[in-house]
Formats: C-alpha cells, structure tokens, sequence
C-alpha cells in the first residue's frame, strides 16, 4: 500500500454516473451457440478419413441406386447364356488397355484356326476368302483373334501338335449362333440390316461330310462354316474333287475354303424351315453373327459389361447393385429396428432398476447367449417357407441384435439417473416419462447412433457368410446378395478370378467404410475429445 | 471370489439350459425326413427305431428322455443322414481335432505378432510407423476373413502353387493331425485366420499402451531414473497386459468354435463344416450338438473373462458392488 487512496481528493465533477439514460441489456451473442449435435457435426468434419468413408458410402448407394435403372429395359434383367462368365468390357476403357474382354491363353492350331475363322467368315465379302494371315492383318473389329504372341510346336508321338498364344476376344469368340425366328421377325432383321448396315445374318451351312460336327455328331455346329475332315482339319478340294488336308508350318498360310449351304442355283441360302406350318407360317431357322445379333436385340448397343458376366450370363454390375441394395436395405431396417427395441428396453431397465432390471438382464443374456448362425438356421428352417428367406433373416438379425444397444442405453440411464437436474426436474413434478425422453435419453443419443453404425458392417458380413455357406438362400431372378455372388463364384473363381474379385472387393470396400465412419461418429459424439486436436 | 464364480457358473447353467430347451423344441418341430438313397425296408427300419427311441411322443416327454440320455450315457442322439446310424458323438467329436488345431496354430501365430506390432505403434505414437500400422490395422480388421481366404488360396495356390488348395485328407497325411505334412497343408487357413486377429490385437495393445504410457506413475518411474525401455517394459506393459491377457484367454476358448467359412473354404473335417453339412442334410441331432456346443463356448468365454480380470488385477474384487 504506497499510496493511499483518498476519495475526499476526487473533485465533485468528476463523481457522475457511468449511465444515467439508457438501460443495459446483455449484449447478443454475434456467433451461434453450438450445441451437441451442431459441437459433433464440427468435429466430424475435422475428421478427414471418415468424410472420405462416408462420401464412398454414398457412391456406392448411388451405384446400387442408378445401375438397376439403366439395366431396366436392358441386358442385366435376364441372362443371356451365351455370354457368361465373360471378363469386364468397355469399349471406352479397352482403348487404355483395361476391361477389353480379351484373355491370353495357349490354343492348339485347329481351336485358334477356328477363332480365326469366326472372324473370316463374318466379314463383308463372304466369298473372297484370304488367308489367314492376311484376315489378321486386316485388323477387323469382328476378328476374334486379336494378337498372336507366340507359337512352338510340341512332340506327341510321332505327330507335331503346334500352340500358339494368343489374345483372344471372349465376346467375339461366341461366333455364330442359330436361332429360330418368326417370318416376320426374319423380315425385321432384314430392314434393320438394310438400315444400320450391320451384317446379322449369315449363309446357313451345308450340312455334308465336310461339316466336321455333323458328320460326327449328326448336328451342325454355326462355327464350323469351312470345310473340314472328320477330325476337324481343314480341307481343299482339288480339281477331281477330292478332299485333301491342307498342311501348314503355320496357320496364317491357311486359306479356307467355305462350305455353305447353297440353292440349286448357286445362291447362298440364309434359312432354312424349322418344321411347323406351312411354307408362310413356318418358323425359320437362321444363322447370325451373335454379336451383331445382340446389337439387334439390344437397340443397335454392344455387348459391354463393366464388371463382366456372372455364371449364367447376368451382368454382374447389375446383381452387385441389387446385391448392395439388399445388403443396405437389410442393414438400415436392423439399424432401425435395433436402435428403437434397444432404447426402450434399456430406458426401462436402466431407469426403473431393481427387480425390473434383474429379470429383464437375464433376458437379454439368455438371448444373447444363442449363437447367431444357430439364431438364423432356425429361422430359416421355420419360417423362410412362410414368409421368404429376407425377413426370416431381418428376425434373426432383430431377435439378438439389440441386446448391444440396450446395454448401452442401460449404462447411460445408471450414469445420468442421479444427477442433480434430474432430481430437480422430478422435484418441478416431471414424470417419469417426461424425464426419461427428455431429460436422459438425449444423453445417451451419440453413444447408440455410434454402436448402431458400427453393427452395420457385422450386418452385412453376417448376411455375406450366411449365403456364401448356403444357410441362406437369398438367390433368384430379380433378387441376390452380395454373399450369393461369392458362393456362386466359389466353385469356378479360380478360372474366372473377377467372379469372386468384384463382389469381395465391394464387402470389403463397405466394411471398412462403415468402420471408418462408425469411429468418426464415436469421436464426433465424444464431448470429451472437443478442442483435443492430435 | 470363490462364491462369485459358483454364481456365473449356476447362471450360465441356467442359460445353457433354456437355450437348450428352446433349440430342442425349435427343432423337433421340424418334420423328420427319412436319409435319402434307401430303399423303403431300410427307411421302414429307420422309422421302427425313431418310433422305439419316442420321436413320436409329445415334445416335453422326448425332451425327457433327451436329457435322461444324456446325463446317464453321454448319449446325444443318433447321427441320420451324415454318418447314418451312428451315436452323434462320435460323429462330432473327432472333428473337434482340426478346428482347434488349425485356430490353435494361428493364435500362436498372431499372438506375438498382434502385440509387437501394438507396442511398437504405440512407442512410436503420432509417427509415421505408428500411422501406417493404424490404417493397414484399420483396413485389415474390416475386410472379411473370407476375402483373405480367397486372396491366399489364390496367390499362394492358383500363382504360386506353393501350398495345396485345401487341407491333405487324413489318409494323405500320415493318418495323424499331427504330422508334419499336416501342418504344411493347414498354413493357408492359417494365414488367413491370423490376419483379422493380428490386426485386432495390434489396435487393442496399441490403445491401451498409449493410455498407460501417458500415466504419472510412468513419469516417476522415468524420474526414479528407469530407462525408458525398462519403465516402458516393468511398468507400462504389464499394466496395459491387464484388459488384453483376458482377451487373448478368451480367443484360446474361442478357438474351439472356429471359424465355419474358413472351414468351408478349406475343406477342413471340422465341427464348423459339420455344422454346415447337418444343416443342409436336416441331420437334426447332430445340429442339436453343434448348436449346443456353440452356445456353451460362448458363455464359457464370457465367464472366463470376467473371472480372469479378478486374477490378473489384483485390484478388481469380484462380485463386490
């Protein structure tokens, strides 16, 4: 205390009153209170790896969302036999070299001669035959064989046997086929070729002993349009008119020569009857290009499957789609429906406490003490007759999957039951109810939502094992899982890898997002981690 | 403590109990379809004795005689339809060998693995060693078993062609689970059951070394003048051991359940596969077994955990409020 001071010192003046007219209020807030829905939005959006999560979650809704409607109309609905198991194809993405449908393998002379052929005989000028050499240099979109890399011949016995190792497109290698139209259907094809210039229909082929499969087998196959010998070689015939095999070092000094099928003057015939009717009502018999049969089909669009085609023939875009919509769809109905049995019982249990809460937690350990797989076998068994395998499954999902939940809203309520605002609003006259909605449930909140979203994942892995193991038969026309695709995959995936790559890739890609987005919620809705910044 | 562990065990009795009961009556609600592939004496045979044995009695009375067989013969009832006519018993057990052989392996295998990975993220905490365990741990425990499965049968066997594609029968090992070729043919499933596990134990040691590591008593062990890998080694890790040993006993309990897909997968002669079998083939009291089994694992493992934190904590007193 240096200097003391002296209020008798302070001149008269100067003691006025800080404010004399106006009244003083609290000043407004300029920035908006946060509160702790607004507080966790914040902090999720610091967390960069679950915004990542979330917005792939949402791509991938999207994809199970759009891709059904473009297939509607299209190929994915039903399944074309003819191109299964096909690797992805997209005419855009082929030009960078990924997804062209092409397959590298090792063929013996006379399966890639035949190959060549498909392309040979699919050409413009049916007639003029090349060799086969020339046709590959011609680089035709049609031609199947795309690229011999390599050849070497191989001692067996006393034979030389030549492979070759080529690039092959899959989706062209299904050459011809024969299909039986209606007249005017054949009429159709006509003026669609007339007016898109693609070629559909191709001569029929003389079926004679020169037809390597009928002459074996007794039906003629549409690829074997050059004459061959009973083993499947390819033949001339020389000026007496007999057939001699042509050798070759090489195949592309191979020159077919054709065998079709032709009228008694000499023109090419494009059908033949198939029985039935009379000569205007009889169905035909023809042969087409498949390829340009599908464009036929298919509004003039080609063949293209991002992912490729499943083991019968669907596009396997489209049931990974429905796939994801089921597996989605499951999940946001157990999510709902675990969150709302959840909270009620463990408001009951955690706010009446005491006897209630005794009898109701042994419940809930019972329930939880069944094994979940033996939950949903006796689901299936009972009731998948009844009402379908998908809610018999979304039961067995119910009955168990709450008991987390409730144990956690149980916890919560014990927490915050004896707090001093809850005492005070009972003390105001609120009832139970009243305290219990508004007073403690919000509190538990952030903590279900959390265990909620991370239960999805275990969701979607359930319903992937459970029809991978064949417990669960989601499979159909219109409906499928994405634990379906892999049990239908699981068989043949070694020869066709993307059958099994594609449907895995995407359980996984949806588990780890919904992990990384249920952690980013459980931080978002922990007050304690606000303002802590790692 | 002692009293404790009687009131688990009653209880878990209990539960074991009613769930049984329940499975019992689901499944004998069930219609019982004779095996296939028999002529009509054979199935007529097969009747005489379900009608001998009371499956025709009300369910309450086969219940009975269910559990009366059970507590005086150990018998679990008849095998129809996988290995017809024999007792479930030996029908099952014997598949207990290489399902707990082969979850065995690869806990040994991801036991060590699981921990060094975990203390080392957490020493090296917020560098980039710790960064990339977190997120190959993050990507790893949230991808399927199966995908790995598949991943190693097709690297492993389909590329490489180092290891078979699925497990030596039996007969091709040596006529023991134990023999050396065995072991070689199981490394596959093992693999891929050890990469869930690792990566689950990795950011488990992980979490709790970090919040030991940051305790007081490790700044005074620090003061007192311990080096950091001895406070680190005396002090933090045998406290951060507390909520993980009790994990790692459970998955040891867990190891007698298996895991069914990777059994499926691998063709492993296990009680996962039978499961499977039993209940694509209606081989009901074979089902009964597995599911009970199934249930008594998994309480057993909730008890044991709750039992060993009082053993390993000293601080924890069981049963106290």
């Amino acid at each position: 205390m240096a200097k003391e001071l002296n209020i008798n010192l302070i001149p008269k003046e100067k003691l006025v009153f800080a404010n004399t007219g106006e009244k003083i209020r609290d000043q407004k807030f300029e920035d908006k209170p946060i509160g702790y829905f607004h507080d966790a939005w914040n902090r999720f959006c610091k967390n960069k790896a679950s915004i990542v999560a979330a917005l792939i979650i949402i791509c991938i809704i999207l994809f199970a969302i759009i891709v059904p409607f473009f297939n509607a109309s299209g190929s994915g609905t039903s399944a074309d036999t003819r191109y299964m198991k096909k690797t992805p194809r997209n005419l855009l993405l082929s030009k960078i070299g990924i997804a062209t449908g092409y397959e590298t393998s090792e063929y013996r002379d006379t399966a890639l001669i035949q190959f060549a052929a498909i392309g040979i005989g699919s050409r413009e000028d049916l007639l003029n035959i090349p060799t086969i050499g020339d046709a590959l240099a011609e680089d035709d979109f049609l031609q199947p064989v795309k690229k011999i890399n390599d050849s070497y011949s191989v001692q067996q016995g006393k034979n030389k046997t030549l492979f070759y190792d080529a690039t092959v497109d899959t989706y062209l290698q299904v050459g011809f086929t024969y299909e039986y139209v209606e007249q005017s259907e054949y009429a159709k094809i006509l003026a669609w070729q007339e007016e898109t210039g693609i070629q559909v229909l191709y001569p029929m082929i003389a079926e004679n002993e020169y037809n390597f499969y009928y002459s074996t087998s007794g039906v003629s196959d549409p690829n074997w349009w050059y004459k061959t010998n009973n083993k499947g070689q390819p033949v001339r015939i020389n000026q007496s008119g007999n057939a001699t095999t042509i050798k070759y070092n090489d195949i592309s000094e191979v020159k077919l020569v054709d065998n079709y099928m032709r009228d008694s003057e000499g023109n090419l015939k494009y059908w033949t009857y198939s029985g039935g009717g009379d000569d205007t009502t009889a169905m035909y018999k023809v042969r087409v290009l498949y390829y340009n049969y599908y464009r036929y089909n298919h509004d003039g669009r080609e063949p293209q499957f991002i992912f490729g085609t499943d083991s019968v023939g669907y596009d396997l875009a489209y049931r990974m789609a429905i796939g994801i919509r089921l597996s989605l769809i499951l999940s946001v109905c157990i999510f709902a429906i675990n969150f709302i049995l959840g909270a009620i019982y463990g408001s009951i249990e955690g706010y009446y406490g005491g006897a209630a809460d005794l009898t109701m937690e042994f419940i809930s350990y019972i329930l939880s003490g069944i094994p979940f797989i033996v939950v949903s076998t006796l689901f299936q068994m009972h009731l998948a007759a009844k009402v379908g395998p998908i809610p018999s499954l979304l039961f067995a999902f119910v009955l168990t999957g709450w008991i987390g939940t409730a144990s956690l809203v149980r916890t919560q309520f014990y927490r915050f039951k004896n707090q001093e605002y809850v005492m005070a609003a009972r003390t105001l006259g609120a009832r139970d109810r009243r305290i219990i909605l508004k007073h403690i449930f919000p509190n538990t909140l952030g903590t279900i939502i959390t265990s909620s979203v991370l239960a999805i994942p275990g969701v979607i892995f359930s319903e992937s094992m459970l029809s991978y193991l064949g417990i669960v038969n989601l499979g159909g026309t219109k409906t499928t899982s994405l634990g379906t695709l892999l049990s239908d995959a699981s068989t043949i995936w070694k020869s066709v890898p993307h059958l099994m790559l594609f449907p895995a890739a995407v359980i996984s890609l949806l588990m780890i997002c919904f992990n990384l987005f249920g952690n980013g919620l459980r931080d978002a809705f922990n007050p304690s981690l606000r303002g802590v910044e790692e | 403590m002692i009293k404790y562990v009687i009131k688990r065990l009653i209880l878990m009795l209990i539960a074991l109990f009613c769930i049984s009961t329940i499975c019992f009556v689901m499944i004998r609600l069930l219609p019982m379809v004779p095996p296939e592939g028999v002529n009509a004496a054979q199935t007529k045979v097969i009747e005489d004795i379900w009608e001998a044995r009371g499956y025709n009695k009300p369910i309450l009375v086969q219940y009975g005689i269910y559990l009366k067989d059970i507590f005086t013969e150990f018998d679990f009832g008849t095998s129809w339809k996988i290995k017809s006519t024999y007792p479930v018993t030996e029908v099952f057990f014997p598949r207990l060998i290489p399902t707990i052989l082969v979850n065995l392996y690869s806990l040994l295998l991801a036991i060590p693995l699981g921990i060094a990975f975990g203390i080392y993220a957490a020493i090296k905490k917020n560098k980039w060693q710790d960064h990339l365990i977190s997120t190959m741990v993050m990507l790893f425990v949230s991808v399927p078993s199966y995908v790995y499965a598949f991943l190693v049968q097709y690297f492993l066997y389909f590329k490489l062609r180092w290891f078979p594609d699925t497990i030596y029968s039996l007969a091709d090992a040596g006529g023991s689970y134990l023999t050396w070729k065995m072991f070689y043919s199981m490394i596959p499933p093992i693999l891929a059951l050890s990469f869930g596990t690792v990566a689950g134990l990795t950011r488990f040691t992980r979490a709790e070394l970090t919040e030991t590591l940051t305790q007081d008593y490790m700044l005074l062990a620090r003061t007192k003048g311990l080096t950091r890998s001895q406070a680190t080694t005396r002090h933090a890790l045998k406290n951060a051991m507390v909520p993980i040993l009790p994990m790692i006993i459970s998955s040891f309990i867990g190891i007698l359940s298996g895991s069914m897909i990777i059994e499926q997968i691998f063709a492993i002669p296990g009680i996962g596969q039978l499961y499977v079998r039993a209940v694509q083939q209606l081989d009901y009291d074979v089902f009964m077994l597995d599911s009970i089994f199934y249930t008594f694992v998994g309480l057993l493992a909730g008890i044991v955990v709750d039992i060993s934190y009082g053993f390993i904590d000293p601080r924890i007193r069981m049963g106290e409020r």
